[in-house]
């Protein structure tokens, strides 16, 4: 129950891109037409679910104060935390780097037609910022960290779908000429953001 | 006219090829953190120190770093420097690095700085790189201040914490905008400035 909570939360209320424009890049670049978007979302919810409960396990055998303790006595006390940034970043850019490989052997298509963008999932915001939101919220175990991950990048996913939807529709309508391309996409998801304000006072 | 080529690169990125309103990069950090003027000044400052010391780094090594693995050693280098600013500003100023949360550690996932490693770093030498990494994070910053005082401002009243509008005017019936407050207004406020931008530089417009 907690974590069916944790999960519908993560996907409507604490949505990566409304509530805290993470992944905004991508976003705003990959969303001209419905079906690359849809795959790029697909690719970044897969990324999340997997490098989630991975680094939840380094921040807590390895990286936390104390956390080394299951080493001996004498390393109880060690404090790696500051290390943090770059083991995770670390740990993303070779998930990345494996998902790209076992995606162009077992699904030639899709990687085609991903291109540029696979790899450049390394440094979506939305991977490290779910990873970093994860430390600061200390989940209890790598299942809920797994439940956030699937959360989060199936929010990103409803929300880039969403948006690449509305501007294959936009190319038909007279937008003011300094507005037209990335202008009135700013103002098209400022306005989604505030549409998904209203999950906010729904109590789970 | 030599003088005028060599700070092209310090230039160019503040209005003509400015990285949020053009290249359109980096705007994750940029709207996620302008609900106050003072976050937005302290990110434009680190943003800046870091794009300029990774676009120095990067271009010192541009002949040694192998074509195959120039993502991860990019990444290095960044995170590295990310984290002595993190560090830093833990010590300097406990209060605005709270209020930044995971911001300071998204500066590795910066756009800008990874579009100005691979775009101008890896084909330039030190000095020029410099410029342009200091050019690119000014850029970034006017827009961070300006987005960040017109939030604070209509959103709380107050600039830089202190009171702006006079208790006469809340007397008069006068009332902050709340919504200026919520994250969705950022993008607004962008879009308004890209704008005016591009309404003065009509070779932007598409």
């Amino acid at each position: 129950m907690e974590n069916l909570n944790l999960f519908i939360r993560s996907i409507f209320i604490d949505n990566m891109i409304f509530a805290y424009f993470l992944g905004m890049c991508s976003f705003l670049a990959v969303s001209k037409n419905v079906k690359t978007a849809f795959g790029l979302g697909v690719a970044v919810s897969f990324v999340l679910m997997i490098s989630l409960p991975i680094t939840w396990c380094i921040n807590q055998y390895i990286l936390m104060p104390g956390a080394l303790s299951w080493l001996g006595e004498e390393y109880a006390s060690t404090d790696l935390s500051f290390l943090g940034l770059i083991m995770f970043i670390a740990v993303i850019a070779a998930l990345v780097q494996i998902l790209e490989m076992v995606i162009e052997k077992y699904a030639p298509a899709l990687y085609n037609s991903l291109g540029i963008f696979l790899p450049l999932i390394a440094v979506n915001c939305a991977i490290l910022g779910a990873v970093l939101f994860m430390q600061q919220r200390e989940f209890d175990n790598a299942w809920t960290a797994t439940v956030y991950g699937a959360g989060s990048g199936i929010g990103w996913l409803l929300a880039i779908t969403g948006l690449a939807a509305i501007r294959e529709r936009l190319s038909y309508s007279q937008v003011p000429k300094p507005l037209r391309g990335i202008g009135i996409t700013f103002i098209i998801t400022g306005l989604m953001g505030i549409a998904f304000m209203s999950f906010l006072g729904i109590k789970l | 006219m030599n003088l005028k080529k060599t700070f092209l690169p310090l230039i160019n990125p503040i209005s003509k090829d400015n990285p949020i309103l053009v290249q359109v990069l980096g705007i994750c950090s940029a709207l996620a953190v302008t609900s106050k003027l003072e976050p937005a000044l302290v990110m434009a400052v680190s943003v800046t120190a870091v794009c300029a010391l990774a676009n120095v780094i990067i271009s010192l090594m541009r002949n040694t770093i192998p074509q195959s693995i120039r993502i991860i050693v990019q990444l290095v280098v960044v995170a590295a420097l990310v984290v002595v600013v993190d560090q830093v500003l833990k010590a300097w100023n406990y209060e605005v690095s709270k209020a930044l949360s995971v911001f300071i550690g998204l500066i590795i996932t910066n756009c800008i700085i990874m579009g100005r490693l691979e775009a101008f770093a890896l084909n330039n030498r030190p000095w020029p790189s410099f410029l342009d990494g200091i050019g690119n994070g000014i850029g970034y910053g006017v827009i961070l201040i300006i987005v960040g005082f017109f939030r604070e401002l209509f959103g709380s009243g107050t600039l830089l914490g202190y009171q702006i509008f006079p208790q006469s005017w809340y007397d008069a019936g006068y009332m902050n905008n709340g919504l200026m407050i919520l994250p969705p207004m950022a993008l607004i406020v962008v879009a308004c400035i890209i704008w005016v931008h591009r309404s003065y530089n009509k070779d932007l417009q598409e």
